[in-house]
C-alpha cells in the first residue's frame, strides 16, 4: 500500500508517521491512535461530532485528509482537559448542562474554543450560527448557548 | 443535605466533557469491521449474488448473505424482541426476498472499516424487481382496523350530537414520516472470548432487549453472553428495538471466532425504523357557548408489510377534554418499508397534533379565544377509562404560561418589522405517567461507598445523576458516596428506558432498596448495642452517613463492620402498587408559541416558545427542564424542518443525511422557556415522580401551526410547514 510521510503536532507531542493518502484525521484518531473522544456522527462533514481544533481553528476531521495537515497543531478533547483537571470550557459545559447523551459535546466543546480563538463574534445571534456546525439531537441548544456565551467572555 | 430538587450537575459530567465516556464504537479491542451492503430494490428477490471479487479483496474475512446463513439461524428461532409488533421480525439473510429498499443483502468483514466498505462495492447483485406501491397514498385502499388494536371505546351518539352542533368543523391533517437520527449512530461491539463466550456492547436502550434477541436467535444461554451498553449517545425510540447491526457483528463474531464491530453509517441510520406517516380526519362540534358536544378522529398509518406496528394516537382525542360524543377509529396500511418504530411520545405526539390544530380550529370558528375554548372544556376525570386522575394541574400550567407568555397582551405587542406577519398559537400536551416492574441490588463498601445496580440505561436522560440524588437523600450520605451503575445485563433487571418511566419504575426501586438498607444498618446497630434493643426504627434518622438517636450519632462505616459479608449485600423488586390501576396517570403542559413569517419569502421563525408543565415531584430540575427544552424542540423540528422523504417509484429514502434531513439546529432556538408547576401526587408512583421526556413535544408541532394561522390567516394542515407551503395561494 502506497503511503506518504506527514509531520504534526497532536495534543502537544510531535508525531511523525507515513500513512495512506486517504485516511482522514477522524479515522486516524479513531482507529490508529484510539483517541475515541473525537466521535463520527455523519462522516459527511453534516454534523460537526468529529470536530477537532488544527492551529486553533474548528475542522472537521472526517472531511480532513491527514496527509494534508503536514506542519499543523492538532489538539482534540483529549488534549484538552481531563476529569481530574478539567479545561475552563469542560467545567462551564457541566455547570450549565450543556449536554444530554454527550455524544456531540466534545465537538461542541472544540467549536467553542475555536470561536473564542478567532474572536469575531458580535451578537447573539452570529454566536448561534457559529455553533449551528454541531448538531445536537438531544437538542440541548439553550444550554449550550449559554456555555458558549460563557467560554466567549468568561475566558 | 437534600439532594432531591436540587439542580444537581450530572455525575457523569466530567467523563462527557473529556470524551471519556465510551459509547458503544468507542470499545477499544482488536476488532474485525463488518460493512453491510444493501437493497437497490424495494420488493422482489435476489436472483444472483456474487463475492467473488470482494472475497478477494485484501483484509476481507468472510462475506455473509443469505447463501451461507448457517443451518441453525434458520430452524425454529425466534427472532422476536420484547416490543416486536404483531407480525413477523424481519430476519436478516434468511432467503432471497427483498422486503424493503435498504435491507441488509450481504456483510463484509474486514480487517479495517474502509476495507469492508470498499469490498462490498465489489458485490455484483442481480435481482427480479416486483411491482409495489410505495407509499402511504398509494396505499390507502388497503388500509384496515383488523391489523391495528382497538382504539378506546365509542362513547355517546357522534353523528347525532355532530349534526346537532353550532359550529362543526371536517378537516384532514397530515404527518411525514420521521426518522431518529440520534447523534450516536447504532453499533455494536462483540468481544469474542477465548472461552467462546461473547461480551456485547449494543446501542440499546435496555440491555435485556438485546439480551432477549441473542437468545432467540443464536440460541445463547445467559452464561455465554453478557450484552452491556454504559453509554448511549441518544436514541429517542431507535433503541427500543434491538436493530440489525447486533445480529451482524454478533453472527460475524461467532462465526469467525473474533471480535467483530459493526457502526452503522449515517445513511443506514434511515434503513430501519421511523415515525410513521399518518393521515388524520377530524370531525368535530360545538355549541354557541364553546362547549365540545361532538368528536370524531380517523388515523390511517403506515406500516410494513411483514409487521402491524402500531401506537397509540386517536385515544388522546378522547382523553384531553370533556366530550361526551366520541368516535375512534384507527387503521393501518402495509407499504413497502421496514417496520416504524416507536419515537419520542409515539402516538401523543401525532394524535394531539391533529386534535389541537382542530381544537384552535373549532375555537376560531366559535370566535372564542382559544385557551378559553380549551378552559371551557377542562375535564378532570379520564372518560376513555372512566378513571380519575393521579393528580393534573393542567389549570395551573394553563394561568402561568398564561402570565409568563403574556398571552392576553399578545396582539398589543409592536410589529417591528414591515416584512414580517407575527402570530400566536397555544395547545395542551400531555404524555403518559407509568411505573414498571423494575428491580435493582445495593451493597456497601468499608469506606461507606454505596453501589447500586440496574440493568436500566442512560440515554442522556440523566439516570446516573438523578439515581444517585435519590439513593443519596433516602441514605443520608453525600452524592459522592453513591456509585449508580446500569446498562449491564449482569446486574438486576430493568424495563426498556423508554415511556418516560424510568425514573418512575427504576427511581421507585432505588428509593425502597435504600429504605430497605436503612433496616439493615437499624437491625445490625441494635443487634451490638444491647442498650437500644426498645428502640423504635421511627425513632433513628440518618444523616450525614451517620444514624442519629437522641444526641448520639454512630457512623455508617462503625456499625457495618459488625456487619457479615451478607449483610453488606441487598435486592429488591419494585413493582406498582396494588390498586394503583384505579387511577390513570398523565403529565400535562401547556406550550404557547410566537412565530413570524417573512411575507415575501415564506421563511417561518419561531422567536419566543414558552412551556409550563405539571409532572409530580421533579428530581432534578437541571436535568428535567434540559430535557423538556429537548422535545419542545424537537416539536419545532417536527412541525418545521423534519420530513423523510420516500420516492415512491423506489421505495428509497431520498435525503439519507444530515444536509438533506433537516433537524433543528442551534439557530433555529431564540427565547425559549420551560418550567414546572406545582403537583402533588401520592397514587401514581412511591415518588410522585412523572417523566419528562416525551411531554414537550407533544402538542407543540400544533402550536406551531395554530400561530402560522394568527400570522396569515392560511391552515397549513401538514407537517412539516415549509416556506413553499406559506406561499402557495
Amino acid at each position: 500500500m502506497n503511503t506518504n510521510p506527514v509531520h504534526f503536532t497532536l495534543n502537544g507531542k510531535p508525531v511523525k508517521i507515513s500513512i495512506e493518502p486517504w485516511t482522514t484525521l477522524l479515522d486516524y484518531l479513531r482507529y490508529h491512535k484510539k483517541l475515541v473522544g473525537t466521535k463520527k456522527g455523519c462522516d459527511h462533514g453534516q454534523c460537526g461530532a468529529c470536530t477537532v481544533l488544527v492551529d486553533g481553528n474548528s475542522v472537521n476531521s472526517c472531511l480532513c485528509l491527514l496527509v494534508s495537515l503536514d506542519g499543523k497543531d492538532i489538539t482534540t478533547i483529549e488534549g484538552i482537559g481531563t476529569a481530574d483537571n478539567l479545561s475552563v470550557e469542560q467545567q462551564i459545559f457541566i455547570e450549565e448542562d450543556a449536554y444530554q447523551c454527550g455524544f456531540c459535546t466534545p465537538g461542541q466543546i472544540c467549536s467553542t474554543i475555536a470561536m473564542r480563538n478567532r474572536g469575531e463574534i458580535n451578537s447573539e445571534e452570529e454566536l448561534k450560527d457559529w455553533m449551528s456546525g454541531n448538531l445536537c439531537r438531544c437538542a440541548a441548544y439553550k444550554n449550550l448557548t449559554k456555555a458558549a456565551r460563557r467560554i466567549y467572555k468568561e475566558s | 443535605m437534600l439532594n432531591i430538587g436540587n439542580k444537581q450537575t450530572r455525575v457523569d459530567g466530567p467523563q462527557k466533557v473529556t470524551g471519556k465516556a465510551t459509547y458503544t464504537a468507542d470499545i477499544a479491542a482488536p476488532f474485525y469491521h463488518a460493512y453491510v451492503l444493501q437493497s437497490t430494490i424495494a420488493c422482489g428477490s435476489i436472483t444472483a449474488i456474487d463475492t467473488t471479487a470482494a472475497e478477494a479483496f485484501e483484509g476481507v474475512k468472510a462475506i455473509f448473505t443469505h447463501l451461507n446463513l448457517p443451518e441453525r439461524l434458520k430452524n425454529k428461532v425466534d427472532y422476536t424482541d420484547p416490543l416486536a409488533p404483531p407480525g413477523k421480525p424481519f430476519r436478516p439473510f434468511y432467503n432471497n426476498t427483498i422486503l424493503y429498499n435498504g435491507q441488509p443483502i450481504a456483510l463484509v468483514v474486514a480487517e479495517s472499516f474502509e476495507q469492508a466498505r470498499y469490498a462490498s462495492k465489489l458485490i455484483k447483485v442481480t435481482y427480479e424487481e416486483k411491482k409495489f406501491k410505495g407509499s402511504l397514498a398509494e396505499n390507502l385502499k388497503n388500509a384496515s382496523a383488523d391489523r391495528a388494536p382497538e382504539p378506546a371505546k365509542n362513547r355517546g351518539d357522534f353523528t347525532k350530537a355532530f349534526k346537532n352542533s353550532d359550529y362543526t368543523i371536517i378537516r384532514e391533517y397530515r404527518q411525514s414520516r420521521n426518522y431518529h437520527n440520534p447523534m450516536e449512530p447504532h453499533a455494536t461491539s462483540v468481544e469474542y472470548n477465548s472461552d467462546g463466550n461473547i461480551v456485547v456492547y449494543d446501542k440499546i436502550q435496555g440491555v435485556a432487549s438485546s439480551l432477549k434477541y441473542l437468545k432467540g436467535v443464536f440460541g445463547l444461554g445467559a452464561d455465554s453472553v453478557r450484552v452491556k451498553s454504559d453509554f448511549v449517545g441518544g436514541a429517542f425510540g431507535s433503541g427500543l428495538r434491538p436493530q440489525y447491526q447486533l445480529f451482524m457483528a454478533t453472527l460475524a463474531a461467532l462465526e469467525l471466532k473474533h471480535n467483530v464491530q459493526m457502526v452503522m453509517t449515517r445513511a443506514q441510520m434511515f434503513s430501519f425504523g421511523y415515525r410513521p406517516e399518518v393521515i388524520h380526519t377530524m370531525k368535530l362540534g360545538c355549541s354557541k357557548d364553546g362547549t365540545l358536544t361532538a368528536l370524531s378522529h380517523k388515523t390511517v398509518g403506515e406500516t410494513s408489510t411483514f409487521e402491524d406496528f402500531n401506537e397509540t394516537i386517536v385515544d388522546w382525542s378522547g382523553l384531553l377534554y370533556k366530550c361526551d360524543n366520541v368516535n375512534l377509529e384507527y387503521e393501518l396500511t402495509p407499504v413497502q418499508s421496514y417496520t416504524p418504530l416507536d419515537m419520542r411520545a409515539p402516538g401523543g405526539v401525532s394524535g394531539v397534533y391533529a386534535l389541537e390544530c382542530a381544537i384552535d380550529e373549532l375555537a376560531h370558528e366559535a370566535g372564542i379565544d382559544p385557551l378559553e375554548f380549551r378552559r371551557k372544556n377542562y375535564v378532570d376525570y379520564d372518560q376513555n377509562e372512566n378513571k380519575p386522575f393521579t393528580s393534573k394541574e393542567l389549570k395551573a400550567c394553563y394561568a402561568r404560561c398564561e402570565e409568563v407568555f403574556n398571552w392576553n397582551n399578545r396582539k398589543s405587542l409592536a410589529k417591528t418589522d414591515p416584512h414580517l406577519l407575527l402570530g400566536y398559537g397555544m395547545a395542551t400536551g400531555s404524555w403518559e405517567a407509568l411505573q414498571q416492574p423494575a428491580s435493582v441490588a445495593l451493597s456497601m463498601n468499608e469506606m461507606g461507598t454505596f453501589t447500586i445496580k440496574c440493568a436500566t440505561a442512560d440515554i442522556g436522560t440523566g439516570t446516573y445523576t438523578v439515581m444517585s440524588q435519590i439513593a443519596a437523600d433516602k441514605l443520608g450520605v453525600s452524592l459522592d458516596k453513591i456509585k449508580f451503575k446500569l446498562g449491564d445485563t449482569a446486574f438486576p433487571d430493568s424495563p426498556i428506558e423508554g415511556g418516560s418511566w424510568t425514573v418512575s419504575s427504576v427511581g421507585s426501586a432505588v428509593a425502597a432498596i435504600c429504605e430497605k438498607f436503612q433496616y439493615r444498618i437499624f437491625d445490625v446497630w441494635k443487634r451490638n448495642n444491647p442498650e437500644y434493643q426498645a428502640v423504635a426504627f421511627e425513632a433513628i434518622s440518618f444523616q450525614d452517613a451517620k444514624l442519629k438517636y437522641g444526641s448520639k450519632t454512630f457512623a455508617f462505616t462503625e456499625i457495618m463492620q459488625q456487619a457479615s459479608k451478607d449483610e453488606l449485600s441487598i435486592a429488591h423488586s419494585e413493582a406498582p402498587a396494588d390498586g394503583q390501576d384505579t387511577h390513570s396517570g398523565y403529565a400535562h403542559c401547556c406550550v404557547m408559541v410566537e412565530v413570524t413569517v417573512d411575507k415575501e419569502l415564506g421563511i417561518i421563525k419561531v422567536p419566543r416558545l414558552v412551556n409550563v408543565s405539571a409532572a409530580g415531584k421533579i428530581i432534578n430540575p437541571k436535568t428535567a427542564e434540559n430535557q423538556l427544552l429537548g422535545s419542545m424542540i424537537w416539536g419545532l423540528g417536527m412541525a418545521l424542518r423534519e420530513e423523510g422523504m420516500v420516492d415512491s417509484r423506489y421505495g428509497r429514502v431520498m435525503n439519507a443525511n444530515f444536509a438533506e434531513y433537516h433537524i433543528a439546529v442551534n439557530a433555529d432556538i431564540h427565547d425559549i422557556h420551560t418550567e414546572f408547576v406545582e403537583e402533588h401526587d401520592d397514587k401514581v408512583n412511591p415518588l410522585g415522580a412523572k417523566g419528562v421526556g416525551e411531554l414537550g413535544i407533544v402538542g407543540l408541532a400544533a402550536a406551531i401551526s395554530n400561530a402560522i394561522f394568527d400570522a396569515t390567516g392560511k391552515r397549513l394542515r401538514k407537517l412539516p410547514m415549509l416556506l413553499d407551503d406559506v406561499l402557495e395561494v
